[in-house]
C-alpha cells in the first residue's frame, strides 16, 4: 500500500511540473498573442477592446509573475484555460470539450478493441505455434510495420469518392444537428468506420505479434508443463496458466497506449478531418493559438500520467511480485 | 516379486524428425513395481528427463516418442498403453494416476497465483462435484502431510523457500493419491540437509499411501539409500539395473561402477573416488557399439563394433542368498559384453 501511496505522490508531482511548465513556456516564448489577434483582426479594433483582451489573456503587464502563476493555477482548478484565439471569444475549455469525446470515441474505442482482439487472437495463434495460424505472423508483422496514418490515405483512396458509403472526412454529415436520433448516429458511425478500422487494424497487428511471442515464451515455462501434467483441460492451462502471465508486460504496454489516445493519433485526425482533438492541436499550431495549445498539451500529459498509474495499479493487482507485503 | 504397475517396453525417444533427429532415449525397458522406489541414475544428458517426460507425454517440443509402449497397470483392471491414450484419457491418467514432481521444481509453481489455488484446480479438474471447501480442506491436509503450514495456502510461491516450493509441488503431486509418483532430481538445488530431510518424508509418506516412485537423479549415493532398485542410464539407454544392496555392493557395468566412485559413500567402508575419465557422448555423433566404449577401462574390440543388450548376466553369481553356481538373480540386468547375457534369460 504505501508503495501506491509513494507512487501517487510521484505522479501529484510530476503533474504539478507539467502544469508550471505549462505556465512559463508561452511567457518565455518572444511574441504577443494579443497582438497576432489584433493584426489578424485587420485593426478594426477599439485600444478599449486591446486592453480588454490582455485582461482578458491574463497578460495585462502590471500583475507579478508570481500573481500571474497564481492567477493561472486558480483558473486551472476552475477548468479555466483560457480563450481560444482561432474560435474566439469561446474559452479553451469548451472547444477541447468539443473535441475530446470525438478523440475519445473513435481512438479509445479503437485502442481498447485493438488490444482486446489482438491479445485474444495473440493467445491463440501462440498457443498453437506449428500449426496453419503461423502463417498469419508476416501478413501481421507486415501490417504493424504500416504506419496508420498511411492506411488510412490508401482507405482514402481506394474507398472513398464522390458516391461512395463512405464520407472522406468529419465526424458527421454536415446538414445534421448533434443529437441522439437515429440519423445522426447513423451518420456518426458511417464516419467512423474507415478512420476506426485503419487505427484498428494497425494497433491490433501490433498486439498479435507481442502476445503471440509471449505465448511462446510462456508456454516452454515449467508452471505450464506443469498444469499439463495435472490433466487439467487444455483451455485452463491455456488461459489460468499461459496468457494469464504472457498477459503481464502487455499491460503496461497498453496502459501507456491508453495516454497516447489524445495525442497519438494526431495524424489520423488530420488525415481524416476528423473534429478530434488531434486536428484541434494541428489548427491551434497553424494559427498560433497558444492558449488553445496549451490547454491541449495539458491534457495529453495529463492523460499519459494517469495511463502510467494506471499501468501501475493494473500490475501491482495483475502481478503478485511486485507487491511488497508485509 | 510384487507385480508391476508400470512397465516400459522398447520406448524411443527423439529430439527432432529425420535425419537431423536425435536419439535422446533408446530401445528403454523398464518395470516399476508396485510400492517400490525405483532409482535412475546416470549423468547429465544421458537422457534421464527424456524418458520421464517421454512416458508421460509430456515431451517439450521438438520432441516426439519414436515407438514403445508405457503400459499402466490399474488395480486389478487391465493394462492400459499411455502412449495410445486418447486425450480425453490422457487428462484422466495424469496426475490422477501418475503424478510428476519436475527437476527445478523452484519454477513448477505458477507465479502469479496462490499456492491454494494451485492445489484446488487439479483437484477440480478430476473431481467436479467436489466443493470447494473439500478442496481446500485436501489442499491443508497435503500441505500438513509434507511439514508445511496451512497458513502457507494463500501465500504466493514467490514468499515460499525453495524447499518449502518443493515439498508444495510433492504435496500436489499426492493430492489425488496416484500410484505412481515420478520425481526428476526434485531436490538438486537444495542444501544436503534438507535434501534428505525431504526424502526421507518421501519415503516415509510411500511407506504409509502405498505409492511407487520413480527417483531420478545424477546422485548415486542418494539412490543407494532410499530407492529399493536402481537403473543406470548412459547415452539414451538402460546399462544396467539391479537392486541397490546388489548395484552398491558389485556393480557389473564399468560405467556404475565408475558412477559409484564419483561420489562418497554415506555408509559403509570407504572408497577412493576415482570417477569418469572422459565427457559424456554426444548424442549426435555416439560412437559404434557400446557407447561407453571410449571411457571404458576395460573396453574390448567387440565393444566398439555391437552393442551389447541388456540381459542377465551369465556369469555372475547372485548376491547373499543364493548358491555359488546359481546364475544372477532375475531382477538383476547388465548390457555389457564383459558380462554376457545368461542364455536361458532369454
Ligand atoms: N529440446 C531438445 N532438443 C534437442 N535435444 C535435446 C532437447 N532436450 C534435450 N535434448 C538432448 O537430449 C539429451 C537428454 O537430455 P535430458 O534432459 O533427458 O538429460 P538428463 O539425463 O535429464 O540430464 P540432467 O541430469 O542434466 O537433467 C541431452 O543430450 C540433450 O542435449
Ligand atoms: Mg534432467
Amino acid at each position: 500500500m504505501s508503495y501506491l501511496l509513494k507512487r501517487i505522490a510521484f505522479y501529484v508531482f510530476t503533474a504539478w511540473a507539467a502544469v508550471t511548465i505549462n505556465f512559463l513556456i508561452p511567457r518565455a516564448i518572444p511574441g504577443d498573442p494579443v497582438q497576432a489577434l489584433i493584426t489578424r483582426s485587420r485593426g478594426q479594433m477599439t485600444s478599449e477592446a486591446v486592453q480588454s483582451l490582455y485582461v482578458l489573456f491574463g497578460l495585462d503587464k502590471d500583475a507579478s509573475l508570481v500573481e500571474q502563476y497564481f492567477t493561472y493555477l486558480g483558473q486551472l482548478l476552475r477548468g479555466d484555460l483560457g480563450l481560444s484565439f482561432t474560435y474566439f471569444p469561446s474559452p479553451v475549455s469548451q472547444v477541447i470539450g468539443d473535441g475530446l469525446p470525438w478523440t475519445l470515441g473513435l481512438v479509445g474505442i479503437t485502442t481498447v478493441l485493438g488490444f482486446l482482439i489482438g491479445t485474444a487472437l495473440g493467445t491463440g495463434i501462440g498457443w498453437r505455434r506449428g500449426s496453419w495460424a503461423d502463417a498469419l505472423i508476416p501478413v501481421t508483422t507486415f501490417v504493424s510495420s504500416i504506419p496508420y496514418f498511411w492506411l488510412g490515405l490508401i482507405a482514402i483512396a481506394l474507398l472513398t469518392g464522390p458516391d461512395s458509403f463512405f464520407p472522406a472526412s468529419g465526424a458527421y454529415d454536415g446538414g445534421l444537428v448533434p443529437n441522439p436520433d437515429p440519423q445522426f448516429i447513423g451518420s456518426v458511425l458511417r464516419h467512423g468506420i474507415l478512420p476506426a478500422f485503419t487505427i484498428l487494424i494497425s494497433s491490433m497487428a501490433g498486439w498479435i505479434l507481442s502476445m503471440r511471442n509471449m505465448m511462446v515464451t510462456v508456454s516452454s515455462e515449467d508452471y505450464v508443463t506443469v498444469a499439463h501434467a495435472k490433466g487439467l483441460s487444455d483451455r485452463r492451462v491455456m488461459v489460468g496458466y499461459a496468457a494469464r502471465n504472457a498477459l503481464l508486460p502487455n499491460v503496461s504496454g497498453f496502459a501507456l497506449s491508453l495516454g497516447f489516445i489524445v495525442g497519438g493519433t494526431l495524424l489520423v485526425e488530420i488525415v481524416f478531418s476528423y473534429p478530434g482533438l488531434g486536428l484541434q492541436l494541428f489548427q491551434a499550431v497553424g494559427a498560433k493559438d497558444y492558449p488553445l495549445m496549451q490547454g491541449v498539451f495539458l491534457i495529453i500529459t495529463l492523460s499519459v500520467l494517469l495511463a502510467n498509474f494506471l499501468a501501475d495499479v493494473a500490475y501491482l493487482a495483475l502481478d503478485p511480485r511486485t507487491r511488497r507485503e508485509g | 516379486m510384487t507385480d508391476a504397475v508400470l512397465e516400459i517396453r522398447g520406448l524411443n525417444v527423439d529430439y527432432g524428425l529425420g535425419d537431423e533427429a536425435v536419439h535422446a532415449v533408446r530401445d528403454v525397458d523398464l518395470t516399476l513395481h508396485r510400492g517400490e522406489v525405483l532409482g535412475l541414475a546416470g549423468e547429465s544428458g544421458s537422457g534421464k528427463s527424456t524418458l520421464a517426460y517421454g512416458l508421460t507425454r509430456l515431451l517439450p517440443p521438438p520432441g516426439v516418442i519414436a515407438g514403445g509402449e508405457v503400459l499402466y497397470h490399474p488395480d486389478g483392471g487391465a493394462p492400459v498403453d499411455v502412449l495410445r491414450m486418447t486425450l480425453p484419457e490422457l487428462r484422466k491418467f495424469r496426475w490422477a494416476e501418475t503424478a510428476i514432481v519436475f527437476q527445478g521444481a523452484m519454477n513448477s509453481l505458477n507465479p502469479v497465483h496462490r499456492i491454494s489455488s494451485q492445489l484446488t484446480d487439479v483437484i477440480k479438474a478430476h473431481d467436479p462435484r467436489s466443493t470447494p471447501a473439500s478442496r481446500l480442506a485436501r489442499a491443508r491436509e497435503m500441505l500438513r502431510l509434507v511439514g508445511i503450514s496451512a497458513d502457507r495456502l494463500d501465500s504466493y510461491p514467490h514468499q515460499l523457500s525453495g524447499g518449502m516450493r518443493q515439498r508444495v509441488m510433492i504435496g500436489m503431486a499426492l493430492a489425488l493419491e496416484p500410484k505412481v509418483v515420478i520425481m526428476d532430481e526434485p531436490t538438486t538445488a537444495l542444501d544436503v540437509v534438507v535434501q534428505r530431510q525431504i526424502l526421507r518424508q518421501l519415503v516415509e509418506l510411500r511407506e504409509r499411501l502405498g505409492f511407487s516412485v520413480v527417483f531420478i537423479t545424477h546422485d548415486l549415493s542418494l539412490l543407494v539409500e532410499f530407492s529399493d532398485r536402481i537403473a543406470i542410464m548412459y547415452g539414451g539407454r538402460i546399462v544396467e539395473e539391479a537392486t541397490s544392496a546388489d548395484l552398491y555392493r558389485d556393480p557389473l557395468h564399468p560405467y556404475s561402477h565408475g558412477l559409484l566412485n564419483s561420489f562418497p559413500a554415506l555408509r559403509g567402508p570407504k572408497r577412493e573416488l576415482t570417477g569418469i575419465p572422459g565427457s559424456p557422448p554426444d548424442l549426435r555423433a555416439m560412437p559404434p557399439g557400446c557407447a561407453f566404449h571410449p571411457r571404458c577401462p576395460h573396453a574390448m574390440e567387440r565393444c566398439g563394433v555391437e552393442v551389447p543388450v541388456l540381459g542377465i548376466p551369465g556369469d555372475v553369481r547372485s548376491g547373499h542368498d543364493a548358491g555359488a553356481n546359481e546364475p544372477a538373480p532375475a531382477d538383476r540386468t547388465v548390457a555389457c559384453w564383459l558380462h554376457p547375457v545368461h542364455d536361458d534369460g532369454l
